[in-house]
């Protein structure tokens, strides 16, 4: 039983790394469940730095291009060669050249923690980008390096040229990283992470060079942003220097904070959702990049923890059976939450027409499917009404959320144990 | 044979000398206390011993080694350990973990990211032990940083001898105690340093008076006696800088 109990959330995952593509048959949603495979393995590879050994890095798409980028090269080199190495390996390729560069830069930016490694590494991720766009052969300027991967060996008969087949490449891949990288958290080394997060000092007076176990940390996180790089370069079939930038290591920071640094599947939550966002809300709106900035700015005000630690709270109330106690008070807070909500996408919608669009595309728009102009003064007022309004009436009714929580609480307490 | 031997120590932070020409010797097996007023340098001292700040000048061995200039954990690994006067754990981790974490590296796992952790029965067995020589076997699942202020200051001596070490050091281990809990913490202290070289720092007189073989006093950076309790408690240079009515 426990053997089981311990293996059940991993048979679950691959059971649902399985059937994902036959839940969500379209080309979009493959493609997107691809890039989220591929970014739980990124976020997890940044979270072995931030989460793990308390290492707050801003250049980690570094280590993703690079990655990226050598595997890339290596497909072409592949296809011009006539190479019998098949699809699958390229990874191998992308992992080797993050672990090289993780060492490289690591040496160097991984002997002091706190604001000095934060600082070294967006230097280095402003280095490593600008030369990118002026080390044109490697790293093919603006338009970036191309490949095509159904042009390499097959691999038992499969050429990787549709979709899904990339798809569960990917997955593969990505089951094997979580695995290997969860084993890591359950190694002395693994372990050490946390106290040098923890208490570097400490750990010195233990044995252990804080610095050292920071390198390998750095490293082996390399390695995995590595693997990730490579499996965006064979999904799609292109590198190009904004995998490598700020942007990109921006991303990543954004999916570990609000997935939760703390837990380990926090990452994996992160990814999930801000691809998922990231893919629809740009279909959506231009001001997606907006919304992700409101979305990391309420998260660290709110929730510093992330989902994980929102949903690790929950944990206890439904063991005690007192999850449905909660449920009346949250029903009735997410009234003026979504007012609040709509008000607010509503004003961002508005100001994005107004000061973007409305120039060329004259005033009238249209949010929620509702048109409106936005020169007039009136969809304005509703939408800071909708917003305020919401706002005051969420402060009132949340102390019901409080007191749910006290009562749920108290009568799990009282249960015997 | 002697386990510490520090001979002209002496440390500067810019114009100001802090240690000024410290020789000492504690034999093996030896409970040695150093006491001195406030700002006489006693921490400062085991900063220099234990590796967290440089020497000056002089020499510090470690059973016959050269200890100065190493970092922390390399003095850790030849075998000397020391606990803080502010509590220093892993306050996230839990206390099973603290201790866990402790004696990692004297059993030889050293970075190891390719063997689970919670396989090892040594490792296991080993924090078992020191958890239950601490007293807090019962709290191995809780925060460290949750602990009581006194468990936290078990946590911390537990931490220190759990990786074996034969010298240990304990910089003011009954600091903002009662006396309840001091006894207590004496009585462990007692039993955990059992057939090791205790060097302590410790501001208790009852403490030093009782626990100590030898008795060392630092005053302004400079060792002015360094004898037994009985005749560290007749010495008049001693009582006139330091030990005034406290002795009696």
């Amino acid at each position: 039983m426990n053997v089981l109990g311990k293996l059940a959330p991993w048979i679950l995952f691959a059971i649902l790394l399985a059937v994902a593509p036959f839940i969500f048959t379209s080309g979009t949603s493959r493609t997107m469940l691809s890039i989220m495979a591929l970014s739980i393995i990124f976020a997890l590879s940044y979270n072995m730095l931030l989460g793990q050994t308390g290492l707050l890095s801003f250049g980690h798409a570094v280590y993703y291009g690079l990655g990226g980028f050598v595997a890339i090269h290596a497909m072409n080199a592949v296809i011009r060669n006539k190479y019998a190495i098949p699809l699958p390996v390229i990874p191998l390729v992308g992992g080797a050249a993050g672990l090289f560069f993780g060492i490289v830069f690591g040496s160097v930016s991984t002997r002091r923690a706190g604001t000095v490694f934060s600082m070294i590494s967006l230097g280095l991720g402003e280095l490593v980008a600008s030369s990118a766009l002026i080390l044109r052969t490697f790293f093919g300027g603006e338009e970036g390096i191309t490949t095509n991967r159904s042009r390499l060996a097959p691999f038992f008969g499969y050429k990787f040229g549709p979709q899904i087949e990339v798809y569960y490449l990917i997955a593969c891949w990505c089951f094997v990283c979580i695995l290997l990288m969860y084993a890591i958290t359950r190694t002395p080394f693994g372990r050490m992470c946390n106290a040098v997060r923890e208490n570097p000092e400490r750990a010195e007076f233990v044995g252990y060079s804080a610095r050292m176990v920071r390198f390998i940390a750095f490293s082996l996180s390399g390695l995995f942003a590595g693997i990730a790089g490579s499996l965006a370069a064979l999904n799609f079939e292109i590198m190009n220097t904004q995998s490598i930038g700020a942007v990109q290591s921006g991303l990543v920071l954004l999916m570990t904070f609000v997935g939760g640094a703390a837990s380990f599947i926090g990452p994996i939550i992160g990814a999930v959702l801000i691809t998922y966002l990231q893919v629809t809300l740009s279909d959506v709106t231009g001001a997606w990049q907006l919304y992700f900035g409101l979305l990391f700015i309420v998260m660290v005000m709110y929730s510093p923890g992330g989902i994980a630690v929102w949903l690790a709270l929950h944990e206890p109330i439904y063991r005690g059976g007192q999850l449905g106690r909660l449920m009346p008070a949250y029903a009735i807070n997410a009234i003026p939450l979504i007012v609040m909500i709509a008000g607010g996408i509503l004003l961002i919608e508005l100001a994005d027409w107004a000061l973007v669009k409305a120039e060329t595309e004259g005033p009238e728009t249209s949010v929620f499917h509702i048109p409106m102009n936005s020169n007039s003064f009136v969809p304005w007022i509703v939408a800071i009404v909708l917003f305020v309004g919401g706002a005051l009436a969420l402060k009132r009714t949340w102390p019901l959320v409080q007191d749910a929580w006290g009562a749920a609480l108290a009568r799990i307490r009282e249960q015997p144990a | 044979m002697t386990a510490l031997s520090l001979q002209n120590v002496t440390k500067s932070f810019g114009q100001m000398e802090i240690i000024r020409g410290v020789t000492l010797d504690v034999p093996q097996g030896e409970r040695h206390a150093v006491i001195g007023p406030n700002g006489a340098g006693k921490s400062t001292l085991f900063n220099l011993i234990s590796g967290r700040f440089p020497i000056s000048a002089g020499s510090i061995r470690l059973e016959d080694q050269e200890i100065s200039g190493l970092r922390p954990y390399e003095i850790n690994r030849r075998g000397l350990s020391r606990s803080f006067q502010v509590t220093n754990i892993f306050p996230r981790l839990s206390v099973y973990e603290n201790i866990r974490c402790a004696v990692l590296w004297s059993l030889g796992y050293k970075y190891s990211f390719w063997r689970g952790v919670n396989g090892l029965a040594d490792a296991r067995e080993r924090s078992e032990d020191i958890m239950e020589r601490i007293g807090l076997a019962a709290r191995r699942r809780d925060q460290a940083g949750v602990l009581t202020y006194a468990e936290q200051r078990a946590l911390e001596i537990g931490i220190t001898i759990a990786g074996g070490a034969r010298v240990i050091l304990l910089d003011e281990p009954m600091a903002g105690m009662s006396r309840s809990e001091t006894e207590h913490a004496v009585a462990l202290v007692r039993k955990v340093t059992e057939g090791k070289t205790l060097l302590m720092v410790e501001h208790d007189m009852g403490v030093v008076f009782g626990l100590a073989d030898r008795i060392s006093v630092l005053v302004y950076g400079k060792i002015i006696a360094s004898d037994t309790p009985q005749r560290i408690r007749e010495n008049a240079a001693v009582k006139e800088a330091y030990l005034g009515e406290e002795a009696h």
